[in-house]
């Protein structure tokens, strides 16, 4: 939605537009909705999927996934029905369906069950239950049978076993096992009647094994037998009295069998019988007519239980492949899936277990190459009109995406992986081109032509279905704010983000949709089982004068496991098309990131890498980086915050590493100062720091009294919170006397303490922001039992005499001194706290190119809305009655709470589910700043923290406008014409 | 901003029990109170978004623990230690303010509960909205006045008047005052007219 240029415009509308902008609301009307902003609603990566029922008629899919959601997804198309975002502190184990209407979930380490409504997700009811020990809980659904009434819900917790009658929450009976230690790890109902299977281990090795009565939890029989060897607790019990475990060192399977209260045990090698076996082998959960499934780092194998004596390998698939649960297709027979990678495609293959060497189905489907290999599979069936059975799978993918495979084709996909991202840049669009080829034109000819005649076809009502959503895909491609290339307002541009999977992902800023994306292979995990972390995305070439022709480029950071010592890894992609340029793997590990503002020579920006023993490396790798780097080495600081020891240090560079002096891009750093807090007084909670883009307008502050206050603007002011150690909790756990909050503004560069606030009776969680020369940080107060929000701004007295004109004259200044952190600043710091009703989630700042525009401060509150809240209110000045010049000023009335203005909220009426982070993107237009909002949601729109004074809204009446010119125009000459004739009359006369 | 329809209305429940003393060794939740109380929206007649519980969520402690209205409205918190503790809902449309619940450790199942946001004291944990929000600027409806208010309609209004009723107005004047008027301006060479006279001639 750009704006053309209408300076002219406004130049003759100046005063106009200025009397009309006044009347303008800062907040959306309904209607404007969608028109600036985009919300997306994901829901994460897939760990359970529970099909409807057939018999329920809809074609439904109950997910859990690892970002704590629950989710009811349409079949047909991948549409949220409903959806429960839950908050990490309580994570959800297992989901189930029972008695066809609810879904079950056990979460917070088995001690709350909650029933949801199958439809519409309402939580029904609620059920604490005592657990015993943080050892994993089970959830088991018995399933309908003719004597238990209501359904009951069986959860294992440890030594405990309760049955939970799943229309009310209540429960039913509750049993404790009288066996020391006993870890209950798997639970089977028999068909015919009410007994109850129930696995436990006893210690590491002693099997115990229960025959319960479903209705009563009474024990029928129990039977016990110590093995030989330790087991690792993966085990598998069949219906038929047998029971496959794996054993500690995970190299050997017992093949146990109850008969009655006795039990038989076989060991068995799998290097018998798999061939080529290593690594870690794990027990799918796959057992029904004796079929299991082995996974190993290489293959997964199916075997074939042969009574007691030993297995027998039927298939052997290359990993990555993946096998489904079973899924009961007839009385007898279970059906299961595996999908496997076949060159580019995956093939899907369908089995039944009573006989495996025959294959229902087997299916390639096309794939994106950017969504790795398949992890996990879901099977389900439907019925066919002709009475056979039909099947279709949901796939997760390696980036997390979830697809639904039908036919041989992928029917939909959803890109979950949108769910959990870690970092977000924004990047410029390419320019639109002014040349064009003959080629290009001929094309682009045809392709014109082809469009009009769709148009026509649309406006005189002949186009097919196809044809009007390929009108609308032309149309949404060609309008205005969802064009490829920059715009003069500088709203679109792409939104790269990294996400937890280490996929990269662009997305355009007008509607949200993906541009490209490329899950990055040095980010993916290994066969060994190593899980590489994604971390940081940075900037790495501007193309500018000298390499103008070139693509610009971005630089991904991460480590190749999941510990912090572990090696890093750094991918530069090409942020047009997502191609990945250059991949390399350090040889140190990553503690730090810091980008430099130094450019070498084809305008790759530099990056200091400090690993974890402290030595900062260079990167770009080029004599030429090094060069540029060399001459400002002695003035580059830096600081590090070591939460584990309660520490800040600073360090400078010095020239040539400690381990390896042959290698010029290594520094090793020299540590200028440390502030080591009492850790018994005091724990850091939150560091923060200015955003290295910030730009700031002036640094001059006018107040009223034409007085000049000069603002203290370093780089390296460091914002750092502590709170006392019993404080360091949850809040609820301190008292007021034994709670206090400290903050700190210190410089990076001396280490100088500029300034220390202690707050009485404060705790945390304490999300701060830092920008020009404040801090806005909120806590919570337990005196008062609020939320606050406090800031802090921060002055440099030593320029405060420059308020001489004379002295100005003469020369007499220090305006132009540079600022140092060498001398002592005199500062001078005002601060103030208000109340706020809310939790925060996250906080930010409005950012604008030129930093004129008055800022505003998004809160993320703890409902996933975000707050824009003017920085006025948070000024440290405001009293109760300002003068009539500090109102002129703009100072608004103290009070002690901050207002929550509804139409304020950012997000409108949504939700950004699960809200992590809040980035402000400068635009091209000073007045404007693009807003990206992420959680489990995404969430984007443009923000004018001073409306848009620089150009026309939207709303601007352009009729009305022209109505005017008109009624003027005619008006002029109708007067003309008549004083015209008046003076022919007076003439005349 | 709306007026405050939807009334709170707490019938809060307040029960506070003792655990079973089963579990005792998992810290925090040996000794562990229940807080149980309700939610109460009233269905609003106004622009509101409809009054949905599904979505309403109930937050200890800053994101301690969450759990959910049920459709009657009543929530409970199990394993709370004794203390002070912080109770926020979260309801799409709805202002709530939080609530500061107290457990006394002494005196067992003895809870207090106060709203943080005007220090009113509950007998009872029913929570309703302070005011119902409403996210989106109102649209006026289209009016001749509002078209007529705005700059520009103002200067067509202007225009109009100057062209019609101007005239009517000289005529009524009487024509020696006009005379001495003209003789004014004639004096005053720099005059609107005088230029707008020329430009004509």
């Amino acid at each position: 939605m750009a704006l053309p240029p209408r300076q002219l415009l406004l130049v003759l509308l100046g005063f106009l537009v200025a009397v009309s902008l006044a009347t303008l609301a800062a907040a959306v009307y309904a209607d404007q909705v969608g028109l600036a902003d985009w919300h997306q609603k994901y829901i994460g990566k897939v760990k359970q999927a529970v099909y409807h029922t057939q018999k329920s008629g809809r074609r439904r899919v109950v997910v859990l996934t690892e970002e704590n959601v629950i989710a009811s997804l349409d079949l047909r198309s991948g549409d949220i029905f409903w959806r429960h975002v839950i908050e990490k502190n309580n994570p959800i184990d297992q989901l189930s369906l029972s008695a066809g209407k609810y879904v079950v979930t056990l979460s917070s380490g088995g001690s709350i069950l909650r029933a949801w409504n199958l439809p519409d997700g309402q939580m029904v009811w609620e059920t604490n239950i005592q657990t015993s020990s943080a050892s994993k809980s089970l959830l088991h659904v018995l399933s309908n049978s003719k004597v238990v009434q209501d359904n009951l819900v069986l959860v294992l917790a440890g030594q405990w076993i309760y049955a939970i009658s799943s229309i009310d929450g209540l429960i039913s009976w509750g049993k404790e096992f009288t066996l020391d230690g006993l870890e209950i790890k798997q639970v089977v109902q028999s068909p015919e009647n009410d007994i109850v299977y129930v696995v436990g281990i006893a210690g590491s090795s002693k099997l115990a094994v229960y025959q319960l009565n479903a209705k009563t939890g009474e024990i029928v029989k129990d039977a016990q037998e110590s093995l030989p060897d330790g087991l690792c607790g993966e085990m598998l019990l069949g219906s038929s009295n047998v029971l496959v475990a794996l054993d500690e060192t995970r190299s050997a399977l017992f093949i146990v069998e109850f008969k009655g209260e006795s039990i038989s045990y076989n060991k068995v090698q799998i290097s018998e019988f798999v061939q080529d076996f290593s690594g870690m082998v794990k027990l799918l959960p796959l057992m029904s007519n004796g079929i299991i499934a082995l996974q190993s780092s290489s293959t997964v194998s199916l075997l074939k239980l042969k009574g007691m004596n030993g297995l027998e390998v039927i298939h052997s698939f290359d990993r990555p492949a993946s096998v489904s649960d079973a899924l009961t297709i007839t009385e007898k027979d279970e059906a299961f899936a595996i999908v496997q990678h076949v060159g580019s495609q995956i093939e899907f293959i369908v089995k039944v277990t009573s006989d495996l060497t025959n294959e229902i189905i087997r299916e390639k489907v096309d794939i994106d190459q950017h969504r790795g290999s398949v992890e996990k599979v879901f099977l389900n069936n439907y019925v066919r009109t002709d009475k056979s059975h039909g099947f279709r799978a949901l796939v997760v993918m390696e980036d997390h995406s979830l697809l639904l495979i039908q036919q041989g084709a992928v029917v939909w996909s959803r890109e979950d992986g949108l769910a959990s991202i870690v970092d977000v840049m924004a990047s410029e669009l390419p320019v639109e081109k002014d040349g064009v080829s003959v080629a290009d034109v001929e094309h682009n000819l045809f392709e014109w032509l082809k469009g009009h005649v769709l148009k026509l076809k649309g406006t005189l009502m002949l186009a097919s279905v196809d044809e009007l959503a390929a009108i609308q895909a032309l149309r949404v491609r060609s309008s205005e704010k969802n064009k490829m290339t920059r715009d003069h307002n500088g709203f679109r541009k792409l939104l790269i983000v990294l996400t937890k999977a280490g996929k990269v992902i662009a997305l355009h800023t007008g509607d949200g949709r993906i541009i490209w994306s490329n899950l990055l292979p040095s980010l993916r995990a290994s066969k060994s089982g190593e899980m590489p972390s994604a971390l940081r995305i940075y900037q790495w070439q501007v193309p500018h004068h000298r390499v103008m022709r070139e693509n610009p480029s971005i630089l991904v950071v991460g480590r190749s496991g999941a510990s912090s010592v572990a090696p890093g890894v750094l991918c530069i992609l090409d942020s047009y098309s997502g191609e990945e340029l250059n991949s390399q793997r350090f040889d140190h590990s990553v503690a730090q990131i810091i980008p430099l503002i130094l450019k070498d020579s084809s305008e790759q920006r530099l990056h200091l890498i400090v690993d974890s023993n402290s030595n900062a490396h260079l990167y770009p790798r080029s004599p030429d980086a090094l060069n540029s780097f060399m001459t400002e080495m002695s003035n580059q600081y830096f600081y590090s915050v070591d939460i584990q020891k309660n520490a800040i240090r600073g360090y400078s560079l010095q020239k040539s590493c400690d381990f390896d002096s042959g290698d010029t891009y290594c520094f090793s750093t020299r540590l200028l100062w440390s502030i080591i807090f009492p850790s018994d007084a005091e724990r850091i909670s939150v560091s923060e720091t200015r955003k290295m883009n910030e730009v700031v307008h002036t640094q001059a502050k006018i107040i009223a009294d034409q007085d000049v206050m000069y603002k203290y603007l370093s780089k390296s002011l460091i914002f750092v919170a502590t709170v006392s150690p019993k404080a360091a909790g949850e809040i609820g756990s301190a008292a007021p006397e034994e709670a206090s909050l400290m903050a700190y503004l210190i410089d990076a560069v001396s280490g100088r303490i500029l300034h220390r606030m202690t707050h009485h009776g404060a705790q945390g969680p304490v999300h701060s922001v830092v920008s020009e020369n404040w801090v806005v940080y909120h806590y919570f107060n337990l005196r008062a039992h609020r939320f606050e929000i406090a800031v802090i701004e921060i002055y440099d007295q030593s320029r405060a005499d420059n308020k001489d004109v004379l002295k100005l004259i003469l020369g007499k200044h220090n305006l132009s001194a540079p600022m140092t952190s060498y001398s002592r600043p005199e500062v001078m710091v005002k601060s103030q706290s208000y109340f706020f009703t809310h939790s925060v989630k996250a906080m930010a700042v409005t950012q604008t190119a030129k930093g004129i525009t008055s800022k505003q401060l998004l809160i993320g509150t703890i409902g996933d809305q975000v707050l824009a809240l003017d920085k006025r209110f948070l000024d440290p000045r405001r009293s109760v009655n300002p003068t009539q010049q500090e109102k002129e000023e703009g100072i608004i009335p103290l009070t002690d709470y901050l207002p929550i203005i509804p139409q304020s909220y950012v997000t409108h009426s949504l939700q950004v589910e699960a809200l992590r982070g809040i980035v402000s993107i400068p635009a091209k237009l000073e007045s404007t700043t693009l807003v990206f909002t992420y959680g489990v949601d995404l969430f984007y729109t443009r923000l004018a923290p001073s409306r848009t004074y620089d150009s026309l809204t939207d709303e601007f009446s352009y009729a009305l406008l022209l109505i005017t010119i008109v009624a003027l125009v005619a008006a002029l000459f109708v007067t003309w014409i008549w004083s015209e004739k008046k003076e022919l009359r007076d003439k005349w006369r | 901003m709306s007026p405050i329809r939807a009334l709170i209305v707490l019938a809060a429940v307040l029960a506070a029990c003792l655990g079973p003393a089963a579990a005792a060794d998992q810290p925090g939740s040996g000794e562990g109170h229940t807080i149980a109380g309700r939610i109460k929206i009233e269905a609003a007649r106004g622009f509101g978004l409809p009054a949905k519980t599904s979505n309403t969520k109930v937050i200890l402690n800053g994101g301690q623990k969450v759990t959910f209205a049920r459709p009657d409205g009543y929530f409970a918190f199990h394993n709370v230690p004794a203390g002070t503790h912080l109770i926020e809902v979260s309801s799409l449309g709805y202002f709530f303010s939080p609530v500061r619940v107290d457990i006394s450790a002494r005196n067992p199942g003895h809870i207090q509960a106060a709203l943080t946001e005007n220090r009113r004291v509950l007998n009872e944990l029913v929570l309703e909205p302070l005011k119902e929000e409403q996210y989106y600027e109102m649209r006026e409806p289209f009016n001749i006045l509002s078209l007529l208010k705005s700059p520009m309609g103002m200067m067509v209004g202007f225009m109009v008047v100057m062209v019609f009723v101007m005239p009517k107005m000289m005529e009524n004047i009487d024509p020696e005052e006009i005379k001495q008027a003209q003789e004014q301006m004639r004096n005053s060479p720099a005059s609107f007219s005088g230029l707008l006279a020329r430009a004509n001639s």
